[in-house]
C-alpha cells in the first residue's frame, strides 16, 4: 500500500485539453473520492494513473515510484470498473484469482487467498458462477474481491455504484466505505454522485472542465465553497442564490435586489457592486429575525413532504424570479398560498463577487476560518 | 382494427413470408437434390429420366462403390482435411492478433493499415495468381501442400471479420485484464480468443466450405493426384476413369459434400451468432 501523486498531469486531445493540470496527493490509507459533472475529467484523470491512458504532460507517483512511463500491468493498481469488466467465459473464482495465477503463485495459495476475499465480500458461495449468472450487485462484489485479493499499492473506483438500483446503492456505499477503511487502503474514487463523494471520501476533489475548483473534506466544501460552482455542485436541493448588489451605507455593508435590502455583518470585505447571495435550504429556519440575522418573507408556492422534513418552495417578496427552497423540519405545517417568512443567521451566509468567487465574511469567533484549500485556475 | 383482423393480419403476413423463404430454399436445394438422386440412378436413366425424381431401380449401390473404389477419392478427402486444416490454422494465427489489434489497439500506422485490409478485400485472388505461381515455380515447391495453401495464409477477410467482432468487445475487460497484468499476447489468448467462438466458428465455416471446394488455385498449382484436393480430385476422376458414368460423379459429389454439410450442422448456432454479431453480411 502506497500513497498516489499526480504532478502537473495534463491531458490533451488535439487542441482539446480534457485534463489541465492536475495535481493531488493522496496519503497512504486515504480515501479520495473525485467528482463532478460528466466531461470534467475526473475518470480521464483516473484512467491515466491506472495506465490505461497516456498523460499529455506531468508525472505519476505509485508510492515513491514514477510510474508515468510504466505499462499498466506493471504499476500494481486495482480497479474496479462501471461495467464491473468480468471476464465472461470465467467464473467467479477464477475472475478473483486470475491475477494472482499469472503472478505464478501456486494453487493453494491462490484457492486460499479468494475464498478469504470472497467470504469478506460475502461471495463465498457464489464462486463457482459464470458472471452471466450474478446479479449486477453480484457481480460488482465479485469485482471488488477481484481488486483486494491482488493487494495492490491503491485502488481506483470508476463511477462503481451508478450500475446498481437506488436501495442496493445505499447499502454498497457504506460496505465498499466501511471495507476501505478496514483494509487501510489508499483509495481513489471517481463518481459523479454528490452523495457518494460526500458520504464516502476523507477528501473530495471537485473538478469541472478539467481543472480542480477544490480540494477539502466534504465538510470544507460544503460550508465553504471557493466558489459559485463549488457551492451549487453539491448540497441537494441545491443552494439558494440571490442576484444582487452589495452596497456601503453609512458603515454598515447592505445587500440590495429587486425588492429586498438586507444588513450584511459589518466584517464581510466586500467592494461594492455586483454579488450573488448563497444560502442552504437549511439555513433558511423558521426563527424570529434578530440582528445576526437576515429575514426573508414570500408566499409558498410549493411544498414536499418527505416525512423527516419538509422542502418548501416559495417566492421571495418583492422580487420577481426569486425563488427560494427551505428545508425545515417535517412537523410543521405548511400549505401552498400562505405566507410565510423565514430567516437565516449570518453565518449561514454565503458572498460571491461578480465572478464567482466566494466572499469571506470573517465572523469573530472564526467560524469559518478552516476555508478548504482554493486552487488558483 | 379488431384483434381478429389482426390476427389474420399476421397469419398472412408470416404465410407470405415464409412462402417467400421456402421458394429461395428450394431454389438453393434443388441441385443438391438433384445430385442425390443422379447418385442414386442407373446410368441408363440419368438423361432420360426427364424431370421423374424417382428412379426406376436404385443404383446407389453400384454407384458410391464405383466412386470409391475407381478413385482415390479417400485420399482426395483426406488431402482436402489436411489443406484446409493448415490453411485455417493459419488464418486464425493471424487474423486473431491481427483483427485485435485493429480493434482495440491505438497506433499511428492503425487507419492506413485498416486502409490497406479492406483494399485487400477488393482484391480477387486471380490477380495475385500469377506472380505467386511463379515465385512457388522458381522455389520448386508446384505439387506441394504448402502450394495450395500458401496465397491464403493471410486472409483479410478474417482479419476484418474479427476486427469486427472485437470491435464490440467491452474496452473495459481489457483495461480490467491490463490493469490485472496480462500483457496484451495473454489477452489475445485468455480473454479475446475464448469470447471469440462464434466468430471463430463462422470463419471457419466460411473457409473451410470455400478452400475445401476450391478447385481454381488446386489446378493451378498442382498436377498430381497425390496433393489434389476434393474438387480436382472429382475433375480427374471424370477425365481419366469414368468418362462420361455421371451416376458415379454424382455419387462421389455427394461424398466430398457430406463433410461440409457436417461442419456447417455442427457449427450452425455458433454460426448464426457469429454472423449477427459481426454484422458481416
Amino acid at each position: 500500500m502506497s500513497g498516489l501523486s499526480f504532478n502537473d498531469v495534463s491531458k490533451r486531445f488535439g487542441t482539446s485539453t480534457v485534463v489541465d493540470r492536475f495535481t493531488l496527493d493522496v496519503a497512504e490509507g486515504e480515501f479520495v473520492a473525485l467528482v463532478g459533472p460528466s466531461g470534467c475529467g475526473k475518470t480521464t484523470s483516473l484512467r491515466i494513473l491506472a495506465g490505461l491512458e497516456e498523460a499529455s504532460a506531468g508525472q505519476l507517483l505509485v508510492g515513491a515510484r514514477d510510474v508515468t512511463e510504466l505499462p499498466a500491468r506493471d504499476r500494481n493498481l486495482a480497479m474496479v470498473f462501471q461495467s464491473y469488466a468480468l471476464y465472461p467465459h470465467m467464473t467467479a473464482a477464477q475472475n478473483i484469482g486470475f491475477a494472482l495465477s499469472l503472478q505464478g503463485l501456486d494453487k493453494v495459495t491462490i484457492t486460499d487467498r479468494v475464498q478469504r476475499a470472497a467470504d469478506r465480500l460475502a461471495i463465498g458461495h457464489l464462486l463457482e458462477r459464470r458472471p452471466k449468472e450474478l446479479s449486477g450487485g453480484q457481480r460488482q462484489r465479485v469485482a471488488v474481491a477481484r481488486c483486494i485479493v491482488r493487494e495492490p499499492a491503491a485502488f481506483l473506483f470508476d463511477e462503481p455504484l451508478s450500475n446498481l438500483d437506488a436501495k442496493l446503492r445505499g447499502t454498497a456505499r457504506v460496505e465498499i466505505a466501511r471495507l476501505q477503511k478496514t483494509l487501510g487502503i489508499t483509495t481513489l474514487y471517481v463518481t459523479h454522485d454528490q452523495v457518494e463523494a460526500m458520504t464516502m471520501a476523507d477528501r473530495v476533489v471537485l473538478m469541472d472542465a478539467g481543472r480542480i475548483r477544490q480540494i477539502g473534506t466534504p465538510m470544507q466544501l460544503y460550508h465553504h465553497p471557493v466558489d459559485l460552482f463549488v457551492a451549487t455542485f453539491l448540497g441537494s436541493p441545491a443552494m439558494n442564490l440571490l442576484a444582487g448588489e452589495v452596497r456601503h451605507d453609512r458603515g454598515e455593508v447592505r445587500f440590495s435586489a429587486p425588492g429586498l435590502d438586507l444588513r450584511l455583518p459589518e466584517t464581510t470585505h466586500c467592494a461594492p457592486g455586483p454579488v450573488t447571495l448563497g444560502l442552504r435550504p437549511e439555513a433558511l429556519e423558521r426563527m424570529p429575525t434578530a440582528p445576526d440575522r437576515i429575514a426573508l418573507t414570500g408566499v409558498v408556492d410549493h411544498v414536499e413532504h418527505l416525512g423527516a422534513e419538509t422542502l418548501v418552495q416559495f417566492a421571495v417578496q418583492g422580487s420577481r424570479d426569486a425563488s427560494m427552497t427551505a428545508r425545515i423540519p417535517g412537523g410543521w405545517p405548511v400549505r401552498a398560498g400562505a405566507p410565510v417568512t423565514l430567516s437565516a443567521a449570518h453565518v449561514a451566509l454565503h458572498l460571491f463577487d461578480a465572478t464567482g468567487s466566494a466572499v469571506a465574511l470573517h465572523f469573530a469567533g472564526s467560524a469559518r476560518a478552516s476555508v478548504g484549500q482554493r486552487v488558483p485556475a | 382494427m379488431s384483434r381478429a383482423t389482426l390476427r389474420t393480419d399476421r397469419l398472412i403476413g408470416s404465410a407470405v413470408s415464409h412462402a417467400f423463404l421456402l421458394l429461395g430454399a428450394a431454389f438453393i436445394l434443388l441441385p443438391f437434390v438433384w445430385m442425390l438422386l443422379t447418385s442414386i440412378r442407373p446410368a441408363s436413366e440419368v438423361f432420360t429420366a426427364g424431370f421423374n425424381p424417382i428412379p426406376s431401380r436404385l443404383a446407389a449401390g453400384i454407384n458410391y462403390s464405383e466412386a470409391l473404389t475407381k478413385s482415390p477419392l479417400l485420399q482426395y478427402m483426406l488431402n482436402g482435411v489436411f489443406v484446409c486444416a493448415g490453411i485455417l490454422i493459419i488464418q486464425l494465427l493471424v487474423a486473431i492478433p491481427g483483427g485485435y489489434a485493429l480493434a482495440k489497439l491505438s497506433f499511428r500506422a492503425q487507419p492506413v493499415i485498416f486502409g490497406l485490409v479492406l483494399f485487400g478485400l477488393t482484391v480477387p485472388v486471380q490477380v495475385t495468381a500469377l506472380p505467386i505461381y511463379i515465385a512457388l515455380a522458381k522455389l520448386n515447391l508446384l505439387n506441394t501442400y504448402f502450394a495450395i495453401m500458401l496465397p491464403f495464409f493471410l486472409s483479410v477477410f478474417g482479419i476484418f471479420l474479427f476486427r469486427q467482432f472485437f470491435k464490440s468487445f467491452p474496452q473495459e475487460i481489457i483495461h480490467a485484464a491490463r490493469l490485472d497484468g496480462f500483457t496484451e499476447l495473454e489477452i489475445i489468448i485468455r480473454i479475446i480468443t475464448p469470447s471469440a467462438v462464434p466468430a471463430i466458428a463462422a470463419f471457419a465455416v466460411f473457409s473451410i466450405t470455400s478452400h475445401w471446394n476450391d478447385l481454381y488455385w488446386p489446378l493451378i498449382v498442382t498436377t498430381s493426384a497425390d496433393h489434389a484436393t476434393p474438387p480436382l480430385g472429382m475433375m480427374i476422376f471424370r477425365d481419366q476413369e469414368t468418362g462420361s458414368n455421371y451416376g458415379a460423379l454424382m455419387a462421389g459429389a455427394a461424398i466430398i459434400t457430406a463433410p461440409l454439410i457436417l461442419v456447417f450442422l455442427f457449427a450452425q448456432r455458433q454460426f448464426v451468432r457469429g454472423i449477427t454479431m459481426t454484422g458481416v453480411k
